[in-house]
């Protein structure tokens, strides 16, 4: 099963996306909770993209592909934003945050414990975020 | 997300109603800003129809956490549904941050 969805870069969309993935994954019997942890993690990645990557430019879009079968789910983002640097990407202290008041920082901590396997990667001016969740 | 607040002596309850993402957060950072809000000795939070919590919404919990703190301000959430909680639970913020089930707990412990 694939479905798919462009939407354009402005935080407004995140209900949108959030909607467009429950009622993709409505056919796969997930608890409540993976369901809403799934949800989150695509959650904070297209946060990250609308925000960071495009600088909330609402001319830029943002397009989320969604692939299942009886054993895994695979969420594939793609954007013409700056990409994201893994190599520069540190696990906050949220002891440090507290301390510091830092607002921001734990999402992709979020999106790195929720899935099961993250890949980042660059095609031409196309940034590509694959999202695994093993389910069977 | 709507918010409302009930007020008695020196104690805010803020009720939290919807989805707290990166766009609707900015409303719960403005209301936890106010510095009216530090007349408060208690800050209880009900998050009984708050169906969804992202980083952002977790994030402007954390940025208050310490001021409150500092000002021996005790924030106490209840009523706070599993998958909500569950998001607290990922990051360790239910060992952080005090959460217990009912108005009463809640109550309770603002009252120790």
């Amino acid at each position: 099963m694939t479905n798919k969805i462009r939407v354009s870069c402005d935080r407004k969309n995140l209900k949108t996306i959030r909607a467009f993935v429950t009622d993709t994954l409505k056919p796969v019997h997930l608890s409540e909770i993976t369901l809403n942890q799934i949800i989150l993690a695509v959650d904070e990645i297209c946060a990250n993209l609308i925000i960071h990557s495009n600088h909330e430019d609402s001319r830029k879009n943002l397009c989320l592909t969604i692939h299942y079968d009886s054993r895994e789910i695979i969420f594939e983002l793609q954007d013409n934003g700056t990409p994201f640097e893994k190599a520069n990407y540190k696990e906050p202290n949220i002891h440090d945050n507290i301390r510091t008041g830092k607002k921001g920082g734990v999402g992709v901590a979020l999106v790195n414990r929720i899935m099961d396997k993250v890949e980042y990667s660059v095609n031409g001016s196309t940034n590509i975020c694959r999202l695994h969740k093993y389910i069977g | 997300m709507k918010i409302k607040h009930t007020i008695t002596d020196n104690t805010i309850t803020i009720s939290l109603d919807g989805e707290l993402d990166a766009s609707s957060s900015v409303l719960l950072d403005e209301e936890l800003s106010n510095p009216s809000i530090m007349m408060f000795g208690k800050i209880l939070v009900d998050c009984k129809n708050l169906n969804y919590i992202s980083s952002a919404g977790l994030g402007v919990f954390i940025s208050h956490l310490q001021r409150f703190e500092d000002a021996q301000i005790k924030l106490i959430f209840f009523n706070m549904q599993e998958k909500v909680r569950n998001v607290f639970e990922i990051l360790g913020l239910d060992l952080l941050m005090t959460i217990v089930s009912s108005y009463e707990e809640a109550v309770t412990i603002a009252n120790d």
